[in-house]
């Protein structure tokens, strides 16, 4: 017996698969994902003009409750079942603002609620959000990091 | 090199088939051939996984059904699905009386159960055994890949896991189409690592399978009518066109159950998988057509890609499978 690595791989067979499967068309991709990405941000925009008139908001209380709305109504297109055909269109469009990232929260909860509330719904909440949440914090930790750093010899 | 195709010298035949299928596949120009159709993904459940279950159960029901005989007459089942510890199929074996014989081999799990149960008919030891594979999209996207609702895109070299079920019944009397061999195939792995694109990971296995049956019952691809793969898709058909072409074979006749089943106006891309594909594909049209004996002789090669998404995330290459049968009319 061999080790099968060693004796089958075939990277003539790779390269071939490599050149003939279709590929992304990136282009398309980019024009889509700017178009709906953009318009999602245009209501963002629209949000907070609105709360800045309209409620007298400004500050951190402006920016945490448009992010607020913003996250609700990823949600609630979630739950209509209407943001994952958004997504298919958008692409990285409608996945990097912030309603991208309540739907990756939003539907693995509505997908395994049936495996229960606990064990289920809340334990499977943060399985494609999680990584983000956990580099998220590391990279801002890590250029806090070297803010500080830079900080004492410039100071 | 050891021979890896059986014989069968008492005719174990298909004496009945049946075949379930899910609202999309229903709504494809294919769709009109089922047997049933599911009015929605749940079929009446409050789960994804007990709809599967329930699909299994009805298909099995059916098969029977159809055949005229009654579940009394029936030696064994013989089942697998795509879920971990194959749960639908064992599942649905608690309704039943009969023995259960519970088999995995991905999407491949449709031909094999078919050469098993000829085995089982053709040695004497059985006399009707009932053959049933079958897939859910929604659930095998839950254990492979992502929540249904999450907004995310599929790469264009990626397949379509079908909604459906399909049953055979085996049987050792009745004219019938007849299974005249089986050959069992071999793990072939050329080292495909996308996880997306299992067409070019099984397409190596069904040509070492389809190069040994052809040089093992000394026949060339011009003695069948068609020669069915499983759930190749359109790139995976493709590459095993130029394999088998590599190796001195023009296999014409060549078409796939995963790229007939959807008219590919979605995100299908390359096609339908799934071991419900072939199930369904062949139980419906393709089991008429040789019925009618418009398809006088043909193989039905189903390929399985051997992966986990455990073993995806590991980064491991993925091995593929493919058992073929010939059937005659």
């Amino acid at each position: 017996m061999t080790k099968y690595k060693d004796a089958n791989f075939n990277q003539d067979y790779i390269n071939y698969v490599k050149k003939i499967a279709p590929k992304t068309n990136e282009a398309r991709s980019l024009w889509h994902a700017f178009l709906v990405g953009g318009f999602i941000c245009v209501i963002g925009q629209f949000i907070r003009y609105f709360l800045l008139y309209a409620f007298g908001l400004y500050g951190d209380e402006l920016a945490g409750a448009t992010s607020m709305i913003l996250i609700f109504l990823g949600c609630l297109l979630t739950g209509f079942g209407v943001y994952d055909n958004i997504g298919h269109i958008a692409g990285g469009g409608s996945i990097v603002p912030i309603t991208g990232f309540a739907n990756s929260v939003c539907s693995p909860a509505m997908e395994f609620k049936s495996e229960g509330f606990v064990y289920g719904l809340a334990a499977k909440m943060f399985v494609v959000a999680g990584p983000i949440i956990v580099y998220g914090i590391s990279a801002s930790v890590l250029t806090g990091l070297i803010y500080f750093i830079i900080g004492l010899f410039t100071a | 090199m050891s021979n890896s195709t059986v014989f069968f010298k008492n005719k174990p035949r298909i004496s009945s088939t049946f075949t379930i299928a899910g609202p999309k596949e229903g709504a494809s120009s294919f769709g009109k051939h089922f047997h049933q159709l599911m009015a929605d993904d749940r079929f009446g459940e409050d789960t994804f996984e007990k709809a599967e279950c329930k699909m299994f159960s009805t298909c099995i029901e059916k098969t029977i059904e159809s055949s005229g005989k009654k579940t009394s007459d029936i030696n064994a089942m013989i089942s697998g699905d795509l879920l971990n510890q194959i749960i639908s199929a064992s599942f649905a074996a608690r309704d039943f009386e009969f023995p259960y014989i519970g088999i995995y081999n991905a999407c491949s799990t449709f031909s094999e159960a078919l050469a098993l149960s000829a085995v089982l008919v053709d040695g004497g030891y059985m006399k009707n055994v009932v053959a049933v594979t079958g897939s859910h999209f929604a659930t095998a996207e839950r254990q492979y890949r992502y929540p249904l609702e999450l907004g995310s895109t599929r790469p264009p070299q990626s397949q379509w896991t079908v909604t459906g079920a399909g049953g055979a019944l085996i049987s050792d009397k009745g004219n019938f189409p007849v299974i005249v061999s089986a050959t069992f195939g071999k793990v072939v792995d050329y080292g495909i690592t996308d996880a997306n694109n299992m067409g070019a990971a099984m397409a190596p296995a069904a040509c070492d399978t389809l190069v040994k049956l052809l040089k093992e019952t000394k026949t060339t691809p011009k003695d069948y009518d068609l020669i069915l793969s499983g759930d190749l898709g359109a790139l995976g058909s493709r590459l095993l066109k130029k394999l088998m072409s590599d190796k001195g074979f023009d296999i014409k006749n060549h078409t796939d159950c995963g790229e007939m089943i959807y008219n590919i106006e979605e995100e299908e891309y390359q096609g339908g998988s799934g071991a419900g594909c072939s199930a369904v594909v062949f139980g419906s049209y393709i089991y008429k057509k040789l019925l009618k004996k418009e398809i006088k002789r043909m193989i039905l090669m189903a390929t399985g890609a051997l992966l986990s998404s455990i073993s995806t995330q590991q980064g491991e290459s993925i091995p593929g499978i493919c058992h073929a049968v010939v059937i005659e009319s």
